[in-house]
């Protein structure tokens, strides 16, 4: 039997990074909801975990999960368009060199699909399902997005 | 990121996944770590002992679902500030014994029921947990106690007078026992039962 560490450990090494994750992934106004959703099915499903060894990759797995759920839910509907102007002012994340900050001020079609490929790491044909959208556009959101993603870094 | 925790702490709480909370409260002796289970305190870990270890150990022992969460421990805070400031001298908190069993739980039991500003000997505990001769197994007993201060422990001393033991260290028991104002049995060689509230 494994022995695992309090939960709390769990929150103080990596709380802050599964937000900056799933900010990137949903966007700000929804990570908090994402955030909680992560937290609570990790609860829950803790005491059973079998092996300890990667609990922050364990943990990014759910966030992905329910990031994806998010994005499933919301592609039944149309994607509000008044939600396009973000203002890239995000706390300092705590690892990639601040990039999941710039991933979330991409406009909501092109931050899905940036995310959901290297946050989640989706194949094409399953971020276009996520996002409700034909793979075409979900390879052409994904470009956009990592086209402006190199033009800011360089 | 704090806002967000708090409210993971609660949520938890609500739906019954916050097995064991804990808080730290600021002591005399330093920083205090307490524990409660839905049943009720469980757990005071003195500063003489690291809080990231009993953090284990509680995890170990009755579920890793262990989440710092203050306000579930509001009451057990408050009623050790007031003590700490001399203005409490009885407890009323749920405990919850389940860190213990056998012998060692009905000498427990028995030393949560000495009085304030009150002590007793090692072999009263035995006799109080039915087995006067066992008056070593009641000193194990006392220092296994897993809610000391609140199961005061410190009011227990030697026959004729010594302090015995103390797992927070004899200054911190010789200080507690000033506290409540009980006559220090290391100078009266016996102890005391005059009452002091």
């Amino acid at each position: 039997m494994t022995t695992l560490p309090p939960f709390q450990t769990l929150l103080d090494e990596h709380a802050a990074e599964v937000m900056g994750v799933l900010r990137g992934a949903v966007g700000r106004a929804d990570a908090e909801d994402c955030f909680q959703e992560t937290f609570l099915a990790a609860l829950r499903a803790y005491p059973k975990l079998d092996d300890a060894a990667n609990l922050r990759g364990w943990l990014l797995t759910i966030a992905h999960r329910k990031a994806i759920d998010h994005h499933r839910a919301n592609g039944k509907r149309p994607l509000p368009v008044a939600e396009v102007a973000e203002v890239a002012v995000e706390d300092p994340g705590p690892a990639d060199d601040g990039i999941w900050e710039l991933v979330g001020a991409l406009p909501p079609k092109q931050r899905a699909a940036v995310a959901l490929r290297y946050a989640c790491d989706l194949p094409h044909a399953e971020i276009a399902a996520a996002l409700g959208c034909s793979p075409e556009a979900a390879r052409r959101s994904l470009h956009e997005g990592m086209k402006r993603l190199r033009k800011e870094l360089a | 990121m704090k806002a967000s925790l708090q409210r993971l702490a609660e949520r938890a709480d609500a739906e019954g996944l916050l097995d064991v909370a804990y808080a730290t409260v600021d002591s005399p002796f330093g920083p205090l770590l307490i524990a409660a289970t839905p049943r009720g305190l469980v757990r005071v870990n003195l500063p003489a002992y690291d809080p990231e270890e009993t953090l284990e150990e509680l995890a170990a022992h009755i579920s890793p679902r262990v989440l710092e969460a203050p306000e579930r421990l509001d009451d057990a805070r408050r009623e050790l500030d007031l003590y700490f400031e001399g203005k409490l001298t009885e407890f009323d908190l749920p405990l919850d014994w389940r860190l213990t069993d056998g012998f060692r739980k009905k000498v427990q039991r028995a030393i949560a029921r000495i009085p304030y500003g009150q002590t007793r000997t090692y072999t009263d505990m035995a006799r109080s947990a039915g087995n006067e001769r066992a008056v070593r197994a009641a000193g194990t007993a006392c220092g296994s106690n897993p809610i000391p201060i609140v199961v005061p422990c410190h009011r227990v001393l030697r026959t004729g007078g010594g302090l015995g033991g103390y797992g927070g260290g004899l200054p911190m028991k010789r200080a507690l026992l000033e506290l409540e104002a009980a006559e220090d049995a290391s100078r009266t060689g016996g102890y005391s039962k005059r009452r002091s509230n």
